[in-house]
């Protein structure tokens, strides 16, 4: 890729160093990109919501620098573990999490080839690897060894593992309308396309997959954990659930998991259906497309943020026996007639 | 009203010591066989389906600490002779309770003498299972048991409490920490008083 | 759910008295876990502690534990004159704490035989009333936080803010307004309070209106209250549950309407809203309508306001002369009361306060019986307690 970048200057970077590059970058995203989603719409769209202000004095203007501040805090506490705690399992849950995130980052493409690796089972490899989360979960609320946590856990994957099924069946759709699974390739799919023979803005899936669009926002929230999918944290009873015994840097990475899957999420999401780094009208290939790429792609990825967490201060929580039949009766069906109908299109039209 | 009295009289028969009305309520004491009875005569008979409260009392005179004349105001002057109430007592611990109906708007109040020797009467539960918590709290507070609960434990104290509280020979916790500074009439400013005076 | 007419817990009460002392140890089998709910908890409106055996998620026995804001209110009585007394019981039910007043004044106004004057009972009802929309309101809000959406209970607290703002400017405290005296009030409204006072409820009820759109018809919120944590009119009767949660089950009582007359309720028109289910979406429901109800009624009571002293002439130092009296009212959490014996000095003999949630808690062994544990907490918010209320 930085070859790429420079070959016109001509400077040959070799591949151990252009790996490094790159992973440096994805580990400086989610953070970053935690922090923006955090203090943006955790923080002044959620106040806003509730007529309140939100932070305003940190850093000066806006209170910027809140959620800045509130790490370096974490980063400074104490190391608490409960006494029963399993030590080991305790302190490696929250890195499985985390590395579940970063993971998924490695599909995403951001430019024309801004992209760490372009597989070509794109998708089905970011949505797998995304649910390695649950044995971070499993492992948090287990050895924290309090039935508060373990409550919260098992709950954690119950909900996560039934939400797979209609996340991955609402992609299906895409991916056969794009005969591609490969992320890259679905955003080409979706500039080169046609609405009926009318190509000026290409072809964004969410017209043609509106329902996928919906099962997959549905299904990611409640991947999330996020309101109204929130049971494994609920807060008014479970105070955190898996997390409650988690304190400092260790809830550090949780939090960052959270929000930098959150970002993951809707980066997806906006490749997948909103037509990812392109816009109608521009050219794929242009140089210049790996500046103007990006904004393009963090563009999208705010309008869906903006969109989960308004459902996600909105709504009260589904109880776990309702999360569960909205999965397996409603959502899950629905995901396989959206699949059925692409495809009655696809080959008869 | 009066026909509550006549309805009263006629369901309890001789178990009625003393029945009277009192500013819209109807006080009425009734023996222990007859407390014994009257929750599921009050259910069904008299219709009275909501439990208000039960609750106990202490008829002996507030020990008084201060002497006359002293100017302690740590607490009203409360009469030094045994005196009771409306429809009366025949011991120092009374146990009364409050019912309702809710379809003809009357209320009643039953009280019953408790002996000081055999502190018990007879539990409510069975009709009323509100009564458990009310029992549960007279029991911690004065000492009466209740024949027929369940299971009596504390409510409010902690499980270790010994003493029954709203006795009136057990004294007010706080007063005991800390004694009642008296009448104080105007607070004294940081720096002022006799003290401050002297080392001018 | 149970519908078992003399329904009572079964747990050993050796298993409660040592849970204190109990590891929380993960148990591999499935046997019964017991899970201590509180004292600190986010979803028990303070320090009670509800203990509660599960399996899996299904709870089999609860078994609420209380007292850990016990203060003696009832010996504290007895060691404190009337107008002393009135600073005390402010502080049972501290969200609508005008109301509790009420009845203690009325009490002794009733053995002293004097009558407040007119204007002064209207000042009263007036009160009475806006503290229970300033509870009602809060309620409306934070009953969904319960339930997991976090948005409404903002708009609940602040909505309240101008009601607190309305009682503070009549009487100088937004919580604890120690406004009452024996034989009226302490003090004229200030100049300008009416017209204030109905701008405030123009605000209040439009916040009805946004909590009816908000919450009432949310599916969510339906889906989590509907059904859940039913109280049958006889059991709830049985057990002395009171108030809105007993009207909410069908039982159509409302000491305003129904009781001894106290106050102006007699001058003025209002409806008694019950609903037949008696669920928790219906206790929210009928708390929604009491809400705009205590909005009508107090723009009549403004309209009818006389003019006049607020307070009768009553002796200086006030010596309540001997005699028992048991008064009760229709207090926003429900049926509060006091039965106050006097022997002829300057503070009573005995006081017995009846509050209205110790009644209403007393139920949820019965309750909680076979509900999940979201639902425990479901049930538990619409019950709507406080614990000074449950404690003294």
């Amino acid at each position: 890729m930085m070859n790429l970048l420079f070959a016109s200057n001509g400077i040959d970077i070799g591949w151990g160093t252009t790996t490094a590059i790159k992973t440096a970058v994805v580990l400086g995203t989610i953070p970053a990109g935690a922090l923006i989603l955090g203090y943006v719409f955790l923080l002044k769209m959620m106040s806003h919501m509730q007529s309140r202000l939100g932070p305003m004095d940190p850093g000066g203007f806006h209170g910027w620098f809140q959620l800045v501040g509130d790490g370096m805090k974490f980063l400074q506490k104490e190391d608490i573990m409960p006494e029963d705690a399993d030590k080991r399992v305790f302190a490696m849950a929250p890195i499985v999490v985390l590395i579940s995130t970063f993971l998924v980052y490695v599909v995403i493409p951001v430019g024309p080839s801004l992209y760490v690796r372009d597989l070509n089972v794109g998708v089905f490899y970011a949505l797998a690897v995304s649910s390695l989360s649950v044995i971070g979960v499993l492992m948090a609320g287990w050895a924290s060894s309090s039935k508060f946590a373990l409550l919260g856990a098992l709950r954690a994957a119950a909900q996560l593992i039934a939400y797979e099924l209609p996340l991955l069946l609402a992609v299906v759709g895409v991916v056969m309308q794009a005969r591609t699974a490969s992320l890259q390739g679905i955003v080409e799919a979706q500039h080169e396309g046609a609405i009926f023979g009318w190509d000026s803005i290409g072809l964004p899936f969410i017209f043609t997959q509106f329902i996928g669009f919906g099962l997959f926002m549905i299904a990611a929230q409640a991947e999330l954990t996020q309101p109204p999918f929130d049971m494994p944290v609920a807060e008014s009873e479970l105070v955190s659930g898996y997390m409650v015994e988690y304190t400092g840097f260790r809830f550090l990475f949780f939090f960052m998991g959270e929000f930098g899957t959150a970002f993951a999420f809707s980066a997806i999401a906006a490749t997948l259906f909103l037509g990812g780094w392109t816009l109608p009208g521009l050219d794929m290939d242009a140089e210049y497309m790996k500046i103007v790429g990006p904004i393009v792609l963090f563009t999208k990825i705010m309008l869906i943020a903006f969109l989960m967490f308004w459902a996600r201060f909105t709504y009260p929580r589904f109880r776990e026996d309702q999360l569960q039949k909205l999965a397996w009766k409603y959502l899950i069906p629905l995901s396989v007639i959206n699949i059925l109908v692409t495809a009655a299109f696809i080959v008869w039209i | 009203m009066p026909n509550l009295i006549e309805d009263v009289k006629k369901a309890f028969g001789n178990d009625v010591i003393e029945i009277e009305e009192n500013y819209d309520d109807v006080v009425v004491r009734l023996t222990k066989a007859g407390y014994e009875k009257a929750p599921a005569i009050l259910k069904e008979q008299l219709g009275f389906d909501f439990l208000s409260f039960i609750a106990g009392v202490d008829w002996m005179p507030m020990p008084v600490e201060a002497e006359e004349g002293s100017g302690d105001t740590s607490q009203p002057a409360q009469p030094q002779e045994m005196t009771f109430g409306v429809t009366g007592s025949a011991s120092r611990f009374q146990v009364f309770s409050h019912v309702q109906s809710t379809s003809q708007h009357v209320g009643l109040t039953i009280k019953v003498d408790v002996d000081e020797n055999d502190m018990a009467v007879s539990s409510w539960t069975k009709d009323y299972p509100g009564a458990d918590w009310h029992e549960r709290e007279c029991w911690e507070m004065y000492g009466i048991d209740f024949i027929g609960h369940p299971e009596i434990r504390h409510l409010y104290l902690p499980g270790e409490f010994e003493g029954h509280p709203l006795r009136k020979d057990f004294p007010l916790l706080a007063r005991v920490v800390k004694p009642w500074p008296g009448l104080v009439d105007v607070e004294l400013m940081p720096g002022e008083g006799p003290q401050a005076e002297e080392s001018e | 759910m149970t519908t078992d007419s003399t329904p009572m817990i079964d747990i050993d009460p050796r298993d409660m008295h040592h849970l204190a002392q109990a590891q929380m140890n993960v148990e591999l089998d499935t046997g019964d876990m017991i899970l201590n709910m509180g004292p600190q908890h986010p979803a028990t409106h303070g320090t009670l502690r509800l203990v509660v055996r599960l399996d899996g998620e299904r709870v089999l026995a609860a078994d609420p534990i209380i007292g850990y804001m016990h203060r003696g209110y009832e010996k504290l009585t007895e060691y404190r004159t009337y107008p002393q007394i009135t600073t005390l019981i402010n502080r049972i039910d501290w969200l609508s704490s005008f109301a509790n007043e009420v009845p203690f004044i009325h009490g002794a106004e009733k053995l002293m035989d004097i009558e407040a004057p007119d204007r002064a009972q209207y000042i009263r009802t007036i009160l009475t009333e806006l503290s229970r929309i300033a509870t009602f309101i809060l309620f409306l809000g934070e009953m969904p936080l319960q339930v997991g959406a976090i948005t409404p209970a903002f708009y609940g607290f602040r909505d309240r803010e101008h009601v607190l703002n309305l009682i503070e400017s009549a009487t100088g405290g937004r919580f604890h307004p120690n406004f009452n005296r024996i034989g009226g009030l302490k003090d004229d409204l200030p100049w300008g309070w009416t017209g204030e006072c109905r701008r405030v409820l123009d605000i209040c009820a439009k916040s009805c209106d946004d909590f009816e759109r908000l919450i009432v018809g949310n599916e969510i919120f339906q889906a989590r209250t509907r059904g859940v944590g039913i109280i049958t009119p006889e059991a709830g009767l049985a057990y002395g549950v009171s108030g809105s949660n007993i009207r909410a089950s069908g039982v159509d009582w409302d000491l305003r309407r129904d009781g001894p007359d106290y106050l102006s309720y007699k001058d003025i028109d209002f409806k008694v809203w019950t609903h037949p289910d008696g669920d928790s979406f219906s206790r929210y429901w009928v708390r929604l309508q009491e809400t705009r109800e205590s909005i009508k009624m107090v723009r009549q009571l403004l309209d009818k306001l006389p003019s006049g002293p607020v307070m009768a002439k009553v002796p200086r130092i006030i010596k309540v002369p001997e005699g028992e009296i048991w008064v009760e009212t229709e207090n926003p959490l429900g049926q509060m009361g006091y039965y106050i014996y006097s022997k002829g000095s300057t503070g009573p003999f005995r006081t017995k306060i009846r509050s209205a949630s110790f009644s209403n808690v007393s139920i949820c062994p019965w309750l909680l019986q076979g509900i999940y544990v979201p639902d425990v907490v479901t049930v538990l918010a619409s019950l709507y307690f406080i614990l000074g209320d449950i404690d003294r």
